[in-house]
């Protein structure tokens, strides 16, 4: 919409024009799928308010491997679940492929990850990967041509007729990205998805989700509390920290997008992961 | 068979402790019986023994407990009495051809179970929908849910007859008809108790997972909430058929009804026929049990195929 040329301005979003409108000058392409600028979130809660979330101020780039770290309470997730119309911020705007988060989820431009697979015990594996599909329309042969293509992209071809309770925790969880994956949405929006897995399962799963990214070329945003999983998947990492929650350093990664899992022994994903940590100790300073 | 060891020992316990009750019950009528018969006694007369305690006219008397197993009129029937009575008025009637006599209890069982079932389709139907608009709507939550609680408070009893005699004056001669509305009304509040749990179910998460989706509220009920309260739905089913069949007899009971099982538990009151009433009264259990066993295996025949029991 912010792109039509012929008719510049018409039918923009007021709101969403105020600071989309010197990008339309330079080159579209480097338009972020999602921007945004100052945000605030105040809870109201019997003890007073939480500021889940204070001055936020962030662009992400289309294709742009983006984890979110901090501790419990920095809004994190808060702010995941803002760009997915899950959550209205108090102040501040945000953009998520050039539109408000509501009228991205009502184009579906996103698919949402919990940190629990949530699959429907009543369906097959193949028919929670088909549940999207089904809400959104999709014609039988196209679900099912879908079904098939997301679930050899998670590896689990051959599973469709299984239920969830014959799967292990990893597959189930790979089950819910392909449930995500199946309507195509540009954009991947993951809480923690792999947080309850144990570390073994958790790096497979880490270097698959890698390889899904490059094929794709989808745009991914990533919550999580590991410091090794936000390093070796990102390009950029977002240092997070609590009361209020707020961003305390943003670190573009310069490690290559192919990543074997050994790139976790070399200098600089060390010199990385220590940038990341000192930030998330500097947030806890006060704290102390 | 892992299961029959536990349930056959609480049945013996059962019977033991039944059978042993049996001549304490009786031993007072049966000595009645006796003094007759011109049986020397002690003490003599009735008047004498309603002084005497139960136990102390057993130890006195033991020649007559032998009695107290084998009357015709016990004020307590041994099981075997009530085993007899139930086949004499079911099986032995039906082998000969008299299975829908009038004083067949598969007769009377069959116009009871017509009843309950019109009455636990109805109050079935009430509980879901109840139940739907209690989740999707505030306002009926707020205004539904406690009138729902308080209609469970009044006793049945004193409803029953109400229900029948409004019921006649508009005309409705057919007796199923509010016997069937008292038991639907004892049987929609389980129902909707387990339907709105059932329905509130799914996790905040899923219900998210569905926004994400942009999908719509009859969407959500239909593929999430919807097959999300189908185990508690049956789980209120069972309860709500045993509900429907006490408020079916409940109904037979004041209204003067001549057929249906509580039809035969008073008559055998009002014609002291104790026998009558024990073996109508177990006929209410085994249908019970069978009605209750019946949705059970459609319980575990609809959730294997909704692939939820592992």
């Amino acid at each position: 919409m912010m792109q039509n040329k012929r008719v510049p301005g018409l039918i923009r979003d007021p709101a969403a024009s105020q600071y989309c409108g010197q990008q339309e000058k330079t080159d579209v392409t480097i338009q972020p799928v999602i921007s945004a600028k100052s945000l605030d979130l105040t809870f109201q809660t019997g003890d007073g308010p939480v500021h889940a979330l204070r001055d936020v101020s962030l662009d992400i780039n289309r294709g742009d491997f983006v984890s979110f770290i901090g501790p419990s309470g920095c809004g994190k997730t808060t702010f995941l679940r803002v760009m997915a119309d899950l959550e209205q911020p108090t102040a501040g705007q945000i953009t998520v492929n050039g539109t408000s988060p509501e009228e991205a989820r009502r184009a579906r431009a996103y698919g949402y990850v919990f940190q629990a697979a949530g699959l429907y015990p009543w369906r097959t594996i193949g028919g929670n990967i088909r549940l999207p599909l089904e809400i959104m329309g999709y014609d039988r042969a196209d679900q099912d041509a879908r079904v098939k293509r997301v679930m050899e992209l998670v590896e689990l071809g051959g599973f469709e007729k299984k239920y969830p309770w014959q799967l292990s925790g990893g597959m189930q969880q790979r089950a819910s990205i392909a449930r995500a994956l199946a309507f195509d949405a540009d954009i991947l929006l993951m809480d923690e998805p792999f947080g309850a897995l144990d570390e073994i399962v958790r790096d497979h799963l880490n270097e698959q989700l890698l390889k899904l990214w490059d094929r794709t070329n989808k745009t991914i945003c990533f919550v999580t509390h590991s410091i090794p999983e936000a390093v070796y998947l990102s390009t950029k990492i977002v240092v997070m920290s609590p009361r209020p929650g707020r961003i305390t350093d943003v670190i573009d990664s310069p490690l290559p997008r192919a990543r074997p899992l050994e790139i976790r022994d070399s200098p600089e994903f060390i010199e990385i992961a220590h940038r990341v940590r000192d930030g998330l100790r500097a947030g806890h300073a006060y704290d102390d | 068979m892992r299961n029959a060891l536990p349930i056959l020992t609480v049945l013996a316990v059962i019977l033991g402790v039944w059978y042993a009750a049996v001549a304490p019950m009786n031993i007072r009528v049966a000595l009645d019986q006796a003094q007759r018969g011109g049986a020397e006694l002690v003490p003599a007369t009735a008047l004498e023994r309603q002084e005497v305690s139960v136990w102390a006219l057993m130890l006195r008397n033991p020649v007559q407990i032998g009695e107290t197993y084998a009357m015709d009129r016990p004020r307590l029937p041994t099981p075997g009495q009530v085993a007899t009575e139930l086949w004499n008025t079911t099986a032995d009637m039906a082998l000969n051809g008299r299975a829908m006599s009038k004083r067949s209890l598969i007769y009377h069982g069959w116009i009871t179970l017509q009843s309950t079932l019109w009455g636990f389709a109805l109050g079935t139907a009430l509980g879901v929908l109840g139940a739907v608009a209690i989740v999707y709507s505030r306002v009926v939550d707020m205004s539904l849910m406690p009138w729902a609680i308080i209609s469970q408070t009044v006793p049945i009893v004193a409803l029953a007859p109400m229900i029948i005699v409004l019921s006649s004056q508009l005309g409705i001669t057919d007796r199923t008809v509010p016997k069937a509305i008292i038991s639907a009304y004892l049987c929609y509040f389980p129902v909707l108790v387990g339907m709105v749990k059932g329905l509130r179910s799914p996790a905040h998460a899923q219900l998210d997972l569905l926004k994400t989706y942009n999908a719509s509220g009859f969407q959500a009920f239909l593929k999430l909430r919807l097959p999300a309260s189908v185990p508690y739905l049956f789980t209120s089913l069972k309860v709500g058929i045993a509900a429907a069949l006490v408020g079916t007899i409940v109904g037979e009971l004041p209204t003067g009804a001549i057929s249906g099982l509580g039809a035969r538990i008073l008559i055998g009151d009002q014609f002291g026929t104790p026998l009558a009433i024990w073996a109508a009264l177990v006929a209410a259990a085994i249908l019970a049990g069978a009605l209750v066993t019946l949705l059970d295996l459609a319980q575990r025949i609809t959730l294997k195929r909704m692939g939820m029991q592992a």
